[in-house]
């Protein structure tokens, strides 16, 4: 399979805040990217951007999926067209089953063009696969039967999004920080996780402050971001090199990118204050 | 995607719910309300000369009472209404005698289907009278009475004297008066001492003719130690003027005994449903309302629970959701008139197209009602800015050692959660949905498995007209 997804010239605003400014990124089925950059370079919003959400607004710039436009497409299209991001923070839907939520994502994922709601994938089918995906997360079978993210700890959040994606299985996915906020097992069993779905069976990028997750995916490419642009590309090398000394060679290298990014951060540290 | 497909499905399933059987009443009274009618109503019933009085009382009560002051706005000609049609001659006992025409309308309603899974009593009230109705047998080998209220009054005299409007007496409301002037069909159960049903009795209510008013009126009676779920649902065309259904439901749960009542409601747009509906229990009883409100212009309905004896608990579980042109004004109301009694409301309400739904609720402790706790949890779901929820709480203590509580949220259909289910690849109409039936979920989950399916279809619908 030769997919791609090709990010051009992109401009993203917020709430008519310019954040990112003419990101330029090329990724290939199989390949697995790192997205590096200090808070606030705009990694996140070029997840939420490819994603298609609605507040993130693109004013210049395209997104391609396999040589097609998807800039002026909602969401739910682009997740049917086989863009998935697993989020930082998915929110809480009370009272809506995982089991019944992933069954019509997998079901309008798969068969795109099937009157919704209907020919949902047969239930027994759809619990076996369910159950094996599960199991390979190690997840407890009655996660089932909870509530979308609804009390959810950190890794129970983060392995749910894993499931999902698991379930999903997209042509690229973005994982956002999909390594925060958990302990030393939590983030190798999401980081063996996201390399046995993930790793050659879509286009991966990951989003991430750490290292083991890189460990267990080695990136083809590791790109920085600063100031809403990607500054510089390499490979793995790169990512270890941030790990260990982190962003102030960058930073010095691109002055301009940097003054940038303070100033965003500076806005959004007053925005928190206001 | 194709949104034609979606919109021509929907209007065919909108339509299931709006067609009309032509209406062969054998005797139609003419419009308006008096003494006149009144009298006709019962001589055609050919009742006896108390409830002949009871209703000549009641309309005279009616006439006097005021409209209430709360509440919504009724907009209703009381002389442009009729209040009493008969359809067919006599009382169908199996299927094969019911009229064709009356069978074709039961069929677009899909009874058939919940008679052959429910082989117990199918009551089923088309216009004002029951109809057709069928009872398992060993249901009446325990001694249980499940009839409508007109036969009961013919043969079961003694228990209708004893009991009818005793729950709720004319002098309640201007509705209960009205129900008590004119009132037709409804249900009568009498479950005898230490009989346990363990399936749900069901009943379905329909609205037919143009302008008709229905005015059921449903008597339960649950004997010590006895249990009951009764089910009822309801459905009905739409048509362009305004209709009344204004019905009384009376229940008494004796010590010990438990009763579960469960309406399920989708009216025409144009309806004013105005129900009066409560229950008393004794020592150690529970009652349980479970009542969802879907459609109508004005809905007005506090089921209510007086708990009377120690040990006596009352549920009160509301759903309403009000679309466009809509008003949802429903609630609960729970009497603690003993020492050691449970009460618990919960009410889910969803506003949508400039909809608008109201929690009316009132809990009251009476003095000497030690021990006594209650809780009453609102939820209120907006989906725009066009629509509107109001909460009501009413709290009267009157006791100092006792436990209520009050927990009221409102919340507007996050923009983060239908981004989140779009994009897993769930359209945004599908997305709505999902959020508004897993926000009624709790109460869901506590109907009979072929209502809970109804309730998120009906759901559904709601949600995907506001689309395109």
């Amino acid at each position: 399979m030769s997919h791609t997804l090709v990010i051009k010239n992109l401009h993203v605003a917020v709430e008519g805040k310019a954040i990112l400014r003419g990101v330029n990124l090329e990724l290939k089925y199989g390949e697995t990217h790192a997205l590096m950059g200090p808070n606030g370079s705009g990694k996140s919003t070029l997840g939420l951007a490819v994603m298609g959400h609605p507040n993130y607004i693109v004013t210049d710039g395209s997104i391609e999926l396999d040589g097609q436009n998807v800039t002026e497409m909602e969401a739910d299209e682009r997740a049917r067209a086989g863009l998935f991001m697993a989020f930082q923070r998915p929110v809480a839907v009370p009272g809506v089953k995982m089991a019944d939520f992933l069954r019509h994502a997998a079901t309008n994922v798969r068969r795109p063009d099937r009157k919704e709601g209907e020919d949902l994938i047969p239930m027994r089918d759809f619990r076996k696969e369910l159950r094996s995906k599960m199991e390979q997360l190690k997840m407890d079978p009655d996660f089932a039967r909870r509530y979308v993210n609804d009390g959810f700890s950190g890794g129970e959040m983060k392995r749910a999004e894993i499931l999902t994606m698991a379930m999903l299985s997209p042509k690229f996915a973005i994982l956002d920080e999909t390594d925060s906020g958990l302990d030393a097992d939590a983030v190798r069993l999401a980081s063996t996780s996201i390399a046995e779905i993930g790793r050659e069976k879509m286009g991966l990028l990951i989003i991430t402050h750490h290292d083991k997750l890189l460990e267990h995916n080695p990136p083809d490419f590791t790109h920085v971001m600063l100031g809403g642009r990607i500054v510089e590309t390499g490979g793995i090398e790169l990512a270890r090199e941030l790990h260990d000394f982190g962003y102030d060679r960058i930073r010095k290298a691109y002055p301009d990118a940097d003054a940038t990014n303070l100033e965003m951060t500076k806005k959004e540290e007053t925005a928190l204050v206001a | 995607m194709s949104t034609d497909l979606v919109s021509h499905d929907v209007i065919g399933e909108i339509n299931k719910y709006d067609f009309r059987t032509e209406s062969k009443a054998v005797f139609k009274a003419r419009k308006g309300i008096d003494a006149e009618i009144v009298n006709q109503i019962s001589e055609m019933k050919k009742e006896p000369e108390w409830m002949r009085d009871y209703r000549l009382k009641a309309l005279q009560i009616f006439n006097e009472k005021p409209m209430p002051m709360w509440g919504g706005d009724i907009a209703l000609d009381f002389q442009d209404i009729f209040y009493y049609l008969k359809p067919t001659n006599k009382q169908g006992r199996t299927w094969d005698e019911v009229p064709q025409e009356i069978k074709d309308t039961f069929d677009k309603l899909g009874i058939p289907e919940a008679e052959k899974k429910f082989l117990s009593g199918v009551k089923a009230q088309f216009e004002s009278e029951v109809v057709y109705g069928s009872l398992k047998e060993d249901l009446a080998q325990q001694g249980v009475i499940f009839t409508d209220t007109d036969s009961a009054l013919r043969d079961h005299p003694d228990l209708l004297r004893e009991y009818f409007g005793t729950i709720i007496p004319s002098t309640d409301n201007k509705f209960a008066a009205l129900n008590s002037a004119v009132w037709s069909g409804g249900s009568f159960i009498y479950v005898p001492k230490g009989v346990k049903i363990d399936f749900p009795l069901q009943a379905y209510f329909r609205i037919n003719a143009e302008n008709m008013g229905q005015f059921e009126r449903t008597l339960i009676i649950v004997d010590e130690g006895a249990s009951i779920h009764y089910v009822e649902g309801c459905t009905a065309p739409m048509y362009s003027t305004e209709s009344l259904h204004s019905a009384v439901v009376e229940i008494i749960c004796k010590r010990g005994s438990r009763c579960r009542y469960t309406t399920i409601q989708n009216w025409a747009n144009n309806i004013y449903n105005l129900v009066t509906k409560r229950a008393v229990a004794y020592a150690d009883a529970t009652m349980e309302w479970v009542d969802g409100n879907l459609g109508s212009r004005l809905t007005m309905k506090y089921p209510a629970v007086y708990m009377l004896e120690p040990g006596a608990r009352g549920e009160i579980l509301s759903i309403a959701f009000a679309s466009k042109g809509q008003h949802q004004d429903a609630g609960a109301k729970l009497v603690h008139a003993a020492p050691h009694t449970t009460g618990q409301i919960i009410s889910k309400s969803i506003s949508k197209g400039g909809g608008r739904s109201s929690y009316r609720g009132l809990v009251r402790v009476e003095k000497g009602a030690k021990k006594s706790r209650s809780n009453v949890v609102c939820d209120a779901l907006i989906l725009d800015a066009k629509s509107r929820s109001d909460t009501y709480p009413y709290i009267e203590i009157l006791e100092q050692d006792v436990n209520v509580g009050h927990e009221a949220s409102v919340s507007r259909i996050g923009e983060e959660q239908l981004f989140y289910l779009m994009s897993r690849g769930l359209s945004e109409a599908e997305s709505g949905t999902m959020i508004v039936n897993g926000f009624i979920e709790p109460l869901v989950k506590e109907l009979p498995m072929e209502y809970a399916v109804e309730m998120n279809r009906l759901i559904q619908l709601q949600m995907e007209g506001s689309v395109g």
